[in-house]
């Protein structure tokens, strides 16, 4: 177990399709986490941000973007890029810049503006880019993989489109409330079957959008926290930036291929469960532990995966787990109580902090209209491009 | 002027009738790489050990599949206006143990596919301009012959 630290002030600006700078969205979610924690900008030791792709080199040097956008105190920031999981590469970059008592508080932000559609590479002719030439070659967009992973559990575990729909009916629900979800509309098993298709056997309705958004937070050391009036802040307990083990079997985007097995040894768990086995580890915490879980359902199927991954049942169990009610208020453990990608849509610098800033409020009880009743232990999950995936467990002191 | 059958990439499957996927294998662990590696065997410990060019097996199961139900975006290269959706296939190949992705050869059905099913690798046209074909490998299931199946067309 490695020491704790603890959340201070977090602060999100909704997510929707507001096209503008993605700088503004930043900015508001760090205002909102400042005042949440009742500090100064001021105090703020170490700004890291998570990088988008998108919006040219300011996206690129996002701690100085953030850190130049609240005027320039003098601090040291640092930047980090990888894919989905750059927000928690962010957080960690903060957490271990506090555990090695370089500072005391931090602030951790990413934002992002969108394009409408698929994520396509950039531009240009990048015939050595294997993100670039999965689409050239293979037409191969994110959603591809999605497909083939929902396709194998419907013929592997019987998994059927309605148990697909019905994630997105439950995570429809969950974010009615949510003032900072995008999508705040239920659906039906028909609305979700009879959008079309877009990566059989997923619709539209399965997969999840491309949005903007901003989310931020102020992370302390515990002695900071409880000197600043925050000795009961939520803390995080485990952090997990894991990559796969080669030979990883299992197809990942952009690949063309998985790695081969042959005169390797695979290994005994795959990359997935491995993102969610480092963290617990770490925090000394196990999945029946959990309370409420914020998991990437970047498709509907692949939010059912995740309940096997990260131990909540075993495999094949996770549809008999969703049709029992046991990741909806009430049940074993609540599943992306926020919404889920599913309302809010991926703004990809920002969607690994926003899950932390969620369970934020989860622990605090202060998730008003989407509560996990008595939750006092939570976990994200999140898998990316290029062998990317991260996962951190928070708990109540 | 004929036109020139081009491989859309080099280097990575031969031009025969009955093509082949060209890999590289590391010869003390005796793993494969697809597409093929030329720097460094990527098996740990094995760095020092020698890349040998391989071809890999031309048939194999289906491990999933899936449709590109909407037009890729660039820099995918749209061959048909009306879009027409094709299907993605996962292949596993038994002795190399390691899936491969490639498109679907158009007019396979989703009555033709199914996790397991026999698939065997061709060569297809990925597009065209005014010069060249530019050729792909592409998977199919073994024994369909387009034309035959009385639910083509029906996706």
């Amino acid at each position: 177990m490695v020491d704790e630290v603890a959340i201070i002030g977090v602060g999100m600006h909704p997510w929707g399709k507001w096209g503008r700078n993605f700088v503004e969205y930043g900015v508001a979610a760090i205002r909102d986490a400042v005042v949440d924690a009742g500090i100064d900008y001021r105090d703020v030791q170490f700004v890291a941000g998570a990088d988008t792709m998108r919006n040219g080199y300011p996206g690129y040097v996002a701690g100085a973007t953030f850190a130049q956008a609240m005027g320039w105190t003098g601090i040291p920031v640092t930047s980090a890029y990888g894919a989905c999981a750059s927000g928690v590469m962010a957080i960690e970059a903060a957490r271990h810049r506090i555990l090695a008592g370089l500072c005391d508080v931090a602030l951790v932000v990413g934002a992002d503006t969108t394009p409408k559609g698929f994520l396509a590479p950039a531009k240009g002719e990048r015939g050595d880019d294997p993100d670039w030439l999965r689409f050239r070659l293979l037409g191969a967009t994110n959603p591809t993989y999605f497909g083939l992973y929902a396709r194998r559990r419907m013929d592997v575990y019987g998994a059927t489109q309605d148990d697909f729909a019905a994630v997105k009916v439950k995570n429809a629900c969950h974010g009615l409330n949510n003032p900072y979800a995008r999508f705040r509309k239920e659906y039906t098993v028909e609305d979700v079957n009879n959008s079309p298709v877009v990566a059989d056997p997923l619709r539209l309705l399965d997969i999840c959008a491309t949005s903007d958004g901003g989310a931020a937070m102020i992370i302390a050391s515990p002695e900071w926290a409880a000197a600043h009036g925050h000795a009961d802040a939520v803390r995080i307990k485990g952090v997990s930036t894991v990559t796969p083990t080669f030979p990883n079997t299992v197809i990942e985007m952009p690949n063309f291929s998985t790695d081969s097995a042959a005169g390797i040894d695979v290994p005994p768990r795959t990359f997935k469960q491995a993102i969610g086995d480092a963290a617990y580890a770490q925090a000394g915490i196990g999945p029946d532990e959990v309370d409420v879980a914020e998991v990437y359902d970047l498709s509907s199927a692949l939010e059912l995966d995740w309940y096997e991954d990260l131990g909540f049942c075993g495999p094949g169990e996770a549809e008999k787990m969703l049709r029992d009610g046991q990741t909806t208020f009430g049940g074993r453990t609540v599943v992306n109580p926020s919404g889920g990608l599913a309302c809010f849509g991926e703004a990809v610098p920002a969607q690994a902090i926003a899950q932390v800033c969620e369970l934020t409020w989860q622990l605090r009880g202060q998730a008003t209209g989407r509560q996990a009743e008595g939750a006092r232990v939570g976990i994200t999950a999140n898998q990316g491009l290029f062998g990317h995936g991260s996962s951190v467990i928070v708990a109540k002191p | 002027m004929s036109r020139t059958r081009v491989a859309a990439i080099e280097g990575w499957f031969t031009l025969d009738d009955e093509p082949r996927l060209i890999g590289t294998r590391c010869s003390d662990s005796g793993t494969v790489f697809f597409p093929p590696e030329t720097t460094m065997s990527r098996a740990p410990g094995y760095a020092s050990s020698t890349l040998e060019p391989v071809e890999l097996s031309r048939t194999g199961t289906l491990w999933s599949y899936t449709n590109a139900g909407y037009q890729p975006p660039d820099p995918y290269i749209p061959v048909s206006d009306p879009y027409e959706p094709f299907f993605i296939a996962a292949v596993e190949l038994a002795a190399e143990k390691m899936v491969v992705l490639g498109q679907v050869v158009a007019g396979v059905t989703h009555d033709d596919l199914g996790v397991g099913t026999e698939m065997e690798l061709v060569l297809d046209t990925l597009y065209s301009d005014d010069d060249n074909d530019y050729l792909m490998w592409k998977w199919k299931p073994v024994g369909w012959t387009a034309g035959t199946d009385e639910n083509e067309g029906t996706v």
